[in-house]
């Protein structure tokens, strides 16, 4: 089951969503991975102890010009042909690999096979397995949690790419896990970060908080998964903050409200201070424990309702 | 002119809230909203569009089914996963996920794929009660969300030339990815807005970081800075070693919030206690922005400190 945490405004919780929740799955006894896919600013290692067991660079195939090979000035075809401008002709083909979509039509076109594929690293994957105390009282049976965070480039632009490499070493931690849970801690926005991260999620939590901004930013995410037609339902973090128009919104326009987290300041000081609110604020393990069960208990009811419309 | 723009990395410190306190102060000025695919400043400048222009960058492919021969060769040569096959057998483009890259037109042997400019979005050109304002919105599930920032920038430049403002007033996108870096290319000031939690500092740092990429002078505003004692000073400290000077600290105040509900900012709500505040922040910047070399390299002392 792969569950995405997303939000049109940034700010709004995903990140708190995300790791509260992944940490009391584990502890629940699902086999869990949280996958930050916010590789321009990862946050979630922030809340979990631990360094990274592995990291790994992913790179952006690149074209690399063969100057002999080249056929110049009589032929230009890459350069006319690169949607990206990747390719210009300065007394010769140039290639500005920081434009580069790696797309692979220069390659293609190349009538003289000058052009072959170099690579541009983008970023990082790093691969934690956070031990975390399980706190007293607990039931025992925690099962295991692996954290996958996409770390990018500074001054590199595209952060679709090394998401789709977060999601995939995610994938291949939890493949074949019966019973497991996989988060996916979105971008905000709502353009091509935060589309790739949802676009194949199972079920997608929007975070808001009840301000004109949240509603404003909510209606956003709301468009773009409904373009896209993927199942979402809606939290409202910080619940008591603002006023209540986006419950208004939600009752509307039929939206699930899967669950409120109170507005406090000592909730505030412990995402503040890089603590999970399970473990630093009163009752917050009881509200994350009815949150999971009602994420999943959706997820499960729209993947039948898929099915049942596949089939 | 000068441009400053407000950025933050992390998403909610306070950018916009900021943005719209010093767009009610300082100096005649234009605004810009940047933030393409999640912009909010509009709901408290509420614009009055004068202008409207759609916005068109890169293409899209489409596939005629008419002529697709189901082959498949387009699917197995795109990059970015944006070819489906429908189910009638023939294939048909994702736009979502087309990058305009026209892989699929070089190798489709019926001639069935068409490349056409795509329409993302829409800019426009507004009067608010503080000035001019340019902004824009992404189409939903859009591209070039880059392009469209250096075409409000671009647009709302030559506005503030015409109008003859002192100072353009940009507010920024979170992140550090491609909107962020169009965002930053030529500027003159990154104002930095961050809040005391270890994931702001983080992307503070990540967000400084990317402005000495591009050269660019930093500023800092400390807001909510009595949430968490502690890590304000982790973020003193920050800014002290890296030279980024705190024009200003602000408390968390649910004033903020009830202004952001009443459709104003913090300086129309309450002007006796915070326009002082935000005049002050402008005259420190526009120091900066006239003496930007020195101000760069010395450290400059938190500026002003306003209580809870």
């Amino acid at each position: 089951m792969h569950i995405a945490i997303a939000s049109g405004k940034g700010g709004t919780g995903k990140t708190t969503l995300a790791v509260n929740l992944a940490v009391h799955a584990a502890r629940s006894g699902h086999p869990t991975v949280l996958a930050d896919c916010d590789v321009e600013e990862p946050n979630a290692h922030l809340f979990m102890p631990g360094e990274p067991v592995m990291t790994l660079t992913h790179s952006l195939p690149v074209p690399a010009v063969d100057k002999a090979k080249c056929l110049g000035d009589s032929c230009r075809k890459c350069v006319e042909e690169c949607r990206f401008k990747a390719l210009t002709w300065m007394k010769g083909v140039m290639a500005f690999s920081e434009l580069c979509h790696g797309c692979g039509l220069c390659m293609m076109i190349c009538p003289s096979g000058a052009i072959t594929e170099t690579t541009r690293p983008v970023g990082t994957v790093e691969i934690r397995t956070p031990q975390l105390p399980v706190p007293a009282g607990a039931s025992a049976g925690a099962a295991a949690l692996t954290l996958v965070s996409g770390r990018m480039r500074i001054s590199e632009a595209m952060a679709p790419p090394l998401i789709r490499e977060v999601k995939q070493q995610a994938h291949a931690v939890s493949v074949g896990t019966p019973n497991g849970l996989t988060f996916w801690d979105s971008p905000p926005g709502t353009s091509c970060p935060m589309i790739s991260t949802v676009e194949n999620a199972d079920y997608s939590v929007l975070v808001t908080e009840p301000t004109p901004f949240g509603l404003h930013d909510l209606r956003l995410a709301v468009e773009t998964l409904h373009t896209l037609g993927r199942p979402f339902g809606v939290v409202i973090n910080r619940d008591g903050m603002g006023d209540g128009r986006v419950r208004e919104y939600l009752d509307r326009h039929r939206i699930p409200l899967l669950g409120t987290v109170p507005h406090s300041p000592q909730a505030a000081q412990a995402v503040s201070s890089g603590r999970l609110l399970i473990d630093a604020v009163d009752g917050m393990t009881g509200c994350f424990d009815r949150l999971l069960h009602t994420v999943l208990r959706h997820a499960h009811n729209a993947a039948q309702h898929g099915q049942e419309k596949t089939a | 002119m000068k441009e400053i723009i407000v950025i933050s990395g992390k998403g909610g410190t306070g950018k916009t809230s900021v943005t719209a306190a010093l767009a009610a102060t300082g100096p005649v000025k234009v605004l810009a909203d940047c933030d393409v695919d999640a912009a909010d400043l509009h709901l408290i400048l509420q614009p009055e569009v004068r202008r409207t222009v759609d916005f068109y960058a890169g293409q899209l492919a489409s596939v005629d089914p008419l002529l697709c021969i189901g082959c498949g060769s387009c699917a197995d040569h795109c990059r970015f996963d944006a070819v489906t096959v429908a189910a009638d057998g023939k294939w048909q483009i994702r736009p979502e996920f087309c990058e305009g890259c026209a892989v699929c037109l070089h190798v489709c042997p019926a001639q069935a794929v068409t490349m056409n400019d795509r329409k993302c979005g829409q800019w426009f050109v507004s009067d608010t009660r503080h000035g001019v304002m340019v902004h824009a919105a992404l189409g939903i599930g859009q591209e070039n969300s880059g392009k469209l920032v250096t075409t409000v920038r671009r647009e709302s430049a030559a506005m503030a030339h015409k109008e003859g403002a002192q100072v353009l007033l940009t507010d920024g996108p979170p992140g550090i990815g491609c909107p962020v870096i169009a965002c930053m290319s030529n500027a003159d000031m990154a104002l930095l807005v961050t809040e005391p939690s270890v994931s702001a500092l983080h992307d503070l740092e990540r967000a400084v970081q990317l402005a000495r990429h591009f050269s660019l002078p930093c500023a800092c505003v400390l807001n909510k800075s009595d949430v968490h004692r502690q890590t304000a000073d982790e973020v003193r400290a920050f800014c002290l070693e890296h030279k980024v000077p705190v024009l200003a600290e602000l408390p968390y105040d649910t004033a903020v919030t009830q202004a952001q509900l009443q459709g104003r900012s913090i300086t129309e709500t309450d002007p006796d206690r915070w326009r002082p505040v935000f005049e002050n922040l402008w005259t420190t910047m526009l120091d900066m922005l006239e003496n930007p070399a020195p101000r760069a390299e010395t450290h400059i002392p938190v500026m002003q400190r306003v209580a809870g």
